[in-house]
Order: structure tokens, then sequence, then C-alpha cells
């Protein structure tokens, strides 16, 4: 967003900034479709075999080419694919029958709530410890901030996953095993809750089951906390380095000599300076974490977008695959313009 | 059965065998007390339909919430009457009379009547999902069906197009796809859509209405399924009160889950987490087969593969005990034969073992110099596995072997255009008789390119098996049931030694349960699991 010169009406550059948005919103959602959509059919699969198995006759397969319209030319294949999603209609998928858009809903929430609470508690501690380190380059602290980011960036996260699940769970006991919930509550969970959100925190709170929603805790805080930590060692990374810019500034040398407290200096000058271009990082790495972390979902069972994503592509079932990417790319270009119309609210200068 | 779930479980299990040894865990958690909780892969769920489940946990769950007209004993493996109380067959062999038990109800509380069997049957039949071709082996199609099939008070008649073996007919309605549904609560829920009805497809989909020990109460695609048992089970009360099956992917996971005893039941686990819990008590492991046959088969447009010789010399140059006592160990064990063990004929005898002199000396007499074979593979770890084992072995006999690694679904495109050289390959039977591997393995009715069989993996190696195919055919009409037996028997025989397929190796289940667990069978080869015998 660039910032314009003061307009005499307000009105205007406000509209054509808005549409501007639009367009732009627009455009990257028609690329992001064509390039999923293109993608989907350079992959050498035959869908149509991995649906039918080896047992099918060469008529069988023909039906079930024509119906499931493979047989058009691509660009149609792709005129119909765009037209039906603007509708909403993200397809069937081929191997359950049931509307994609359907069963991503129904996994979304599950996904949601992990990277919602990840972000959450990546915040908390990665901004901070990079705030901190920031202040004290060199000392203990920052090294060891430095140490334990470098950990949680390069290790992989299915090893981190299984080893968390092997101590806090296998050995100590801390926490609630794979799945969202220990097995009693999970059964009944379509009975005995009214799910407003699918969440499970939420709805077990809404509907004030309090033993559900310490048991569900229980479970989520592991694959939550593991994402977490990977999404704070990005976070501080990021911060520390925003902070030592910023506190080479001169309007912060003018606060010090000023006589102003270290840590107003610091908490409320820089860190308002440093929030703008953390929002974007916070909001890519909430991002990511919305694509499912999909080997976190596969080893805690979480019945995510992730894992749905991945075993659609097991079988080829390319609708749900797409439909899926779909609404991770929705929410990338969601989450884009939110940490836009962020931007606005904590930095004057792109306000209009 | 298309999809063979623990084959795609193979990932992290580097991180597996760092988990190897590790003290059983100090907390314990506890399942409910009149709950079995399992945990496995059931993404392959397709359907809960018992006349469209074809894949493995699909057939699990049918085989535990409908019954039909013939069982098979869990414990024993051997046929026995269901809703049927007692049949007969007329002298000519077209027409069966099924007397139907009395005093059996559905879940609904509606009675079982011939007449519910006969709908069964027809809308299995009419519905004509995949598995609907078992049944159309026997003449019936959605014309003739009405007619072939009809009840009447405790009495269902059933004509059949030729005289088939009695007990090819008996072992088809043992299959997912024969089960009796209750044909009031489907008649009642169907939805007709531009004047044609699914059936109650989309409702079986999702609830059951069947005889079993159980019902459906939920079920989430790739999340998993609640059955809750019935009172008054025919076959006797289920001693669960409920079964929650949850998908875990991950084979490691699983492990831990049943080690901490949050679940009764790990259905998918690898050889790696099985050895891992040795030594632990509160942890049994089962064994057992499954259907799959592992074969590696080679295509006559190649001439060297019509040579006896040559498909000799491979034979010994397989080191089939090796493989099942190293990698495969747990997964599969050694067979040779093309019927799997458990099946109504088939041989269990391994004539062929490693001997590479032996194979070298084949070759040579074989007369082919510097051979050269392209092993097209699957990109999966176990297959990977053994194509080295192969290759290596191989070229110890003087047989170079080039792999060509791709694709599941690419590879089957090639394997089935008759486009490879040679291949390795899983099977799985498709119904509880031998004629489903008999008539693909060692039939072959035209090997024309133009016939296009594919359904025939004799056709897909341009291998015609001669008098095999009518043999086969025979085998199927034959009445004597010992007689019947003995045909499969020298199939078998004459296959293993003439045509060119080497089976390698039969499937291996490992179920990993919690020790207070008793009862529980999977069904083997030739059938699905058992829930209502479970005790904990």
């Amino acid at each position: 967003m660039t910032s314009t010169p003061a307009p005499p009406s307000r009105l205007i550059p406000l509209l054509r900034q808005i549409g501007g948005t639009v367009v732009t919103l627009f455009v990257t959602f028609l690329g992001l479709l064509m390039v999923t959509f293109f993608i989907s059919n350079v992959i050498p699969v035959d869908p149509v075999l991995s649906i039918l198995g080896e047992r099918a006759t060469e008529a069988q397969m023909e039906e079930a080419r024509e119906r499931l319209g493979l047989n058009e030319p691509l660009w149609k294949q792709f005129g119909i694919y765009v037209g039906n999603t603007l509708q909403g209609d993200l397809g069937t998928s081929i191997r359950t029958r049931e509307p994609v858009l359907q069963e991503v809903s129904q996994r979304f929430p599950a996904t949601l709530e992990l990277a919602t609470l990840a972000t959450i508690l990546g915040v908390l501690l990665g901004v901070p410890a990079g705030v901190i380190a920031a202040t004290k380059p060199g000392s203990f602290f920052d090294q060891s901030t430095r140490l334990i980011g470098l950990m949680g960036y390069s290790m992989p996260v299915f090893w981190l996953g299984l080893m968390g699940l092997l101590l806090f769970y296998g050995q100590l006991g801390w926490v609630g095993g794979p799945g969202r919930l220990d097995a009693g509550y999970q059964m009944s969970l379509d009975f005995e809750l009214t799910q407003y959100t699918g969440m499970i925190l939420l709805d077990t709170a809404l509907n004030n089951r309090w033993d559900m929603f310490a048991n569900a805790f229980s479970h989520i805080i592991l694959p939550a906390g593991i994402l977490a930590y990977i999404s704070m060692a990005y976070i501080s990374r990021m911060t520390r380095s925003f902070m030592m810019n910023e506190l080479g500034q001169e309007y912060i040398t003018t606060a010090r000599v000023k006589g102003m407290p270290e840590r107003r200096v610091i908490w409320v000058h820089a860190l308002k300076n440093v929030m703008v271009p953390l929002i974007t990082v916070i909001a890519l790495s909430y991002a990511y974490l919305l694509e499912g972390a999909v080997l976190t979902e596969t080893i805690f069972a979480w019945p995510g977008l992730g894992s749905y994503i991945t075993d659609a592509l097991m079988v080829a079932d390319m609708p749900a695959v797409l439909g899926g990417t779909v609404v991770v790319g929705i929410a990338y270009i969601g989450l884009n313009m939110l940490s836009d119309l962020l931007y606005r609210l904590v930095d004057p200068r792109a306000r209009v | 059965m298309l999809l063979e779930p623990t084959l795609r479980r193979v990932g992290a299990v580097a991180i597996a065998a760092l988990m190897l040894g590790t003290a059983p865990a100090a907390l314990m958690a506890e399942t409910p007390a009149d709950t079995l909780v399992l945990a496995g892969a059931i993404d392959d769920i397709v359907s809960l339909d018992p006349h469209e489940a074809y894949e493995f946990s699909g057939l699990d769950v049918v085989n535990n919430t409908y019954d039909g007209l013939v069982e098979i004993n869990p414990a024993t493996l051997q046929t026995e009457p269901g809703l049927a109380e007692s049949w007969s067959v007329a002298e000519d062999g077209l027409t069966y009379t099924f007397k139907m038990k009395a005093g059996v109800t559905f879940s609904s509380g509606n009675p079982v009547t011939a007449e519910a069997a006969a709908y069964s049957l027809q809308r299995a039949v009419k519905l004509n999902k995949t598995p609907a071709f078992i049944l159309n082996q026997f003449g019936w199609t959605a014309e003739t069906v009405d007619a072939m099939i009809t009840g009447a008070g405790d009495t269902l008649t059933i004509k059949v197009d030729k005289p088939y073996a009695p007990t090819f007919l008996y072992n088809c309605l043992t299959a997912g796809v024969a089960s009796i549904v209750d044909a009031d609560v489907v008649k009642a829920n169907e939805v007709v859509t531009d004047g044609v009805s699914d059936l109650g497809n989309e409702y079986l989909k999702t609830h059951s209405a069947g005889t079993g020990a159980f019902t459906l109460r939920s079920f989430k695609p790739n999340e998993g399924y609640v059955l809750e048992m019935r009172p008054g089970y025919w076959r006797g009360d289920a001693k669960m009160a409920k079964i929650f099956m949850t998908h875990v992917p991950e084979a490691a996971t699983e492990r831990l889950q049943l080690e901490k005893g949050d679940i009764d039941v790990a259905r998918t686990l690898t050889p790696i987490d099985v050895a891992g819990m040795a030594g632990n008590a509160d942890v049994a492991i089962q064994e057992d087969v499954g259907g799959q046959i592992y074969y590696l088969s080679f295509n006559q447009k190649n001439e060297n593969y019509k040579n006896a010789k040559f498909l000799d010399a491979m034979r010994y140059a397989v080191d089939y005990q090796g493989m099942a006592d190293t990698f495969m160990k747990g997964a599969a064990v050694v067979h040779q034969n093309f019927l799997p063990s458990g099946y109504l004929g088939a041989l269990d005898d391994n004539p062929y073992s490693l001997d590479i002199e032996k194979a070298k000396a084949l070759v040579a007499e074989s007369g082919i110099t510097d051979p050269t074979i392209k092993l097209s593979v699957r990109n999966a770890a176990d297959r990977m596995d053994v194509a080295q084992s192969i290759q290596n072995t191989f070229g110890q006999a003087g047989i170079k072997v080039e792999l060509s690694v791709g694709e599941g679904a690419e590879q089957l495109k090639e394997y089935r255009a008759r486009q490879h050289d040679g291949t390795l390959q899983t099977w799985g039977p498709d119904y509880p008789d031998p004629n489903t591997n008999s008539s693909t393995f060692a039939e072959n009715p035209d090997n024309s390119d133009a016939a296009n069989n594919t359904g025939y993996l004799a056709w897909r190696n341009a291998y015609d098996p001669g008098e095999m195919t009518a043999e086969s055919k025979a085998a199927v009409l034959e009445q004597d049931p010992a007689k019947r037996v003995e045909m499969y028997a020298a199939l078998q025989k004459k296959f293993r030694e003439t045509a060119p397929f080497i089976v390698m190796f039969q499937q291996a289940r490992q179920t990993g349960v919690r020790a207070n667990v008793k009862g529980f069978y999977t069904g083997g080869a030739v059938d699905s699991t058992a829930y209502w015998l479970v005790t904990k």
C-alpha cells in the first residue's frame, strides 16, 4: 500500500483503493485456481484408474471418464471449474462422492483451532523473547534464544512430534495422546455436544462441558505447542532483527536522552514500530500453520485439512486436493488482506 | 479389495526404530470397560452400504452389522449356516432352496423373511456397485434377477444359469455383497432423483439396517466409527457394548497408544513396532495371514519368458526365505501358489528355494545369453526391498535386472496395457472362493491384443495358459467338493511349474492387542473382522 498525498476528497481514493484491492484479490484468486488446476492435470496419475482399481474394465473406465468430465478439452474443464468455484461449488470428491466443500468445512475447524492456538502461543512467547534478546545482544539470554530458535527452525516437525509424544504422553503422561479427545469423550462427541463451531475447545466451553474441555485441552496442547515452537522460533528471530534495527534509530536515542524509562522506550516506542513488519511475519506464519502442518496432523491423528489433502493425494482424488488447496489459498489471501488492514491501523502513514 | 492399508504406512519407520526398547509408559490410561477401542487406517472406506462396500475397513463394519444366508465362523474360518437354517440343491444343479432361520430380527425389530432375503440379493445386483460382479457370475443381472431369486414364507429359491459347484455359490454368499438388509427400512429411505431411485444407497452409506451383532451409531470418513451392540443377536449377544474405531494413520503413534492403554487394538503396526514391543507384558501380538499374494510376472511378448528353462532359472534365483526372515518378517510368509492359504483347495507346499548354482546352470541350458530384465516396481519401501533382493540374487545367477521405479497407478496402467517387461505385483482375492484367483491367474480365453482382457492377469502378461483355462472353468462347475479341491491343487501345481509367474509370498498380519483382550478374530484371508466375540 503506498501512501498518497493528501487528497481534496477522501472518498474517491478510498473507493479506488478498495476497487484496486478487489481486483488484486480476484486476479490472485484466479491465478491460484489456474496453478492448482494445471498442476493437478500434469501429474502423471490417471484418477480413473486409481478410483476404480485393477479390476475395472475399459467400459467402466470410459464411463467414469465421461461422468467426471475428463474427456472435455482442458481449457473447457478449467472454465467449468472456475465457474463452479465462484459459485461455491468445489466439486465432488471422487472417492467419497461427497461435496468437497462439505468435507473441507468439516475438517477446517480442527486445523483452524490448532493453528490459532499455536500462533497465539508462538506470539506470546516469540515477541517478548525477541525483544529481550535484542535489548541484550550477545547475552546468555540472546544466545540461548538463538539456539532454541535454530533448533525449532531446523528440526523436522514429525521428529519433534514423535519425540514430544514419546516424552510428554508416553513417558511422563502429562498430556493426552493423539486425536482430539480420549476415546470415551470422542465417541459421545456427536451426541452430547451441540457443535457450534467445530472447534472443540470453543464448543465444549459453550456447552458448559468443562470436563470435556479439560480433556480436549490436554490433547491439543502438545501438537499446538510443537507448532507454536516452530512459529515462535521464526517470530522471535524476526522480532529480534526488527528490534535491533529500530533501537538504532535516532528517535530512540532522543527518547532515552529525554530521560524516558528504558522499559517504556522499548515496549512502547520501539515495539509499536516493530509491530508493523511483525504483523506480516505473524500472518504468514499463521497461514503456514493453516496449511495444516501436514505431518503434525498425521502423527497426532488430527482430523484437519492437512491430513485431508494428504489422504486425497494418496488416491489421486484431485477435486478434494484442489478444494483443500483453494481453501488454504483463500486463507492466505484473506490473512494478507487482514495484515494490510492492520497495517493501516498501526501505521498512520498507510492510512488514506 | 483395492487398497492394502498397511503397505502405505511406512512413514517415519526410522523414528519408530529410534523408539525400540523404550520402557513402557509410566502412567496408564484406561479405555472404557464396556468399549473396545481400536486404531487403524480406515481411510479406504468408500461406503458402508453392504452392497457397495468393497474395501478392507468397510467390510469389517459390514461383517458386524449384517449377516448373509451363509456365514463364515470367525474362529474356524469354515462356512456355516447364517440367516438360512438349511439348504438343498436340485438334481440339475440349477435351483437352490434355502430355508430361512425362524425368529431372527433386524435391528429395527422387523422379522427376517425370505422376501427380505430375495429383495437384498436383487438390490445388490440392481445397485450394480463394484462388488456386484460377484453375484453377476451366477447369471443374475438387473433384468433377470427378479425372476431368478424369489422368496415366499420361509423359503428362498435361487436359480443359477449353469450347474456351478455348490461350494462356489455358498462361498460367494458369504461375501459382504450378499448381506441381507432390512427391506422395509431401505425402501423407506429411498431417494428418487429424476425418476430413478437410489435404492436407499445414500442412507445405507452411513446407517445400518441389518441383523448383525451391532448397529452403526456414527461414521465420520477418515476419523472413525462407533458401533453399538444390540441385544438378541442370533449368534449370541456381543460382549462389548460399543466398538470405537479411530483413524490413526501413523503406525508409531498407534504403538504408543497401545502401550499406554489408550486403545485396545492396534491394526496397522509395522514389524518394527512389533519388535519394539517385545517383552511388554501388557501387549500381545496376534499373527495370522491376509489374502494378498506377492508375485513376479513376465510379459511373454518377450520370447525369453516362453523359455521353460529360463523361467525355472528365475524360480530358483529368488531368496524367498531370506526375505521372509528379514525385512518381510511379520509382513509376509513364503507362499508359492496362487490360492492364498485358508482358501478351499489352497496348496501350502513351497517347492522352490534359493539355489544360485542351479539357477546358473538353468540359464546356461536355456540358451539365452546375457539375459536382462526390466523390472517395474512401485515406489513403496516394501516393494523396493523385495525388488533389490531379487536384483541381487538374479545378478548372482547371471540375470541382469534393471529396476524401473514408478508411482503405483502409473505402473498399473503400463501393466494393463501389456507394456511391461517384468513386474513385481500383489493381488488380493475378491471373494472367498478359489475361483477368484483361479480365474484371474490361470484363465485367458483370448490372448489377442484386441481382446483387451485386462481383468485376467494371464492376459496382461500375454500368456496363453492353454488347457488351464478350460480346467479352471471345469473346476467351478464341479459338483463334488472333494474332486473340486483336487482340481485346484492340480491347477496350482501346473501353474507354478509352467506359467511366467513366480508367486513368492502371502501377506501376514500382526495385530497388537492389550493383554486382557480375548477373542479378537481378523477373519484371516477369507473373511473380515468379527467384533462380537471380543471380551476384555
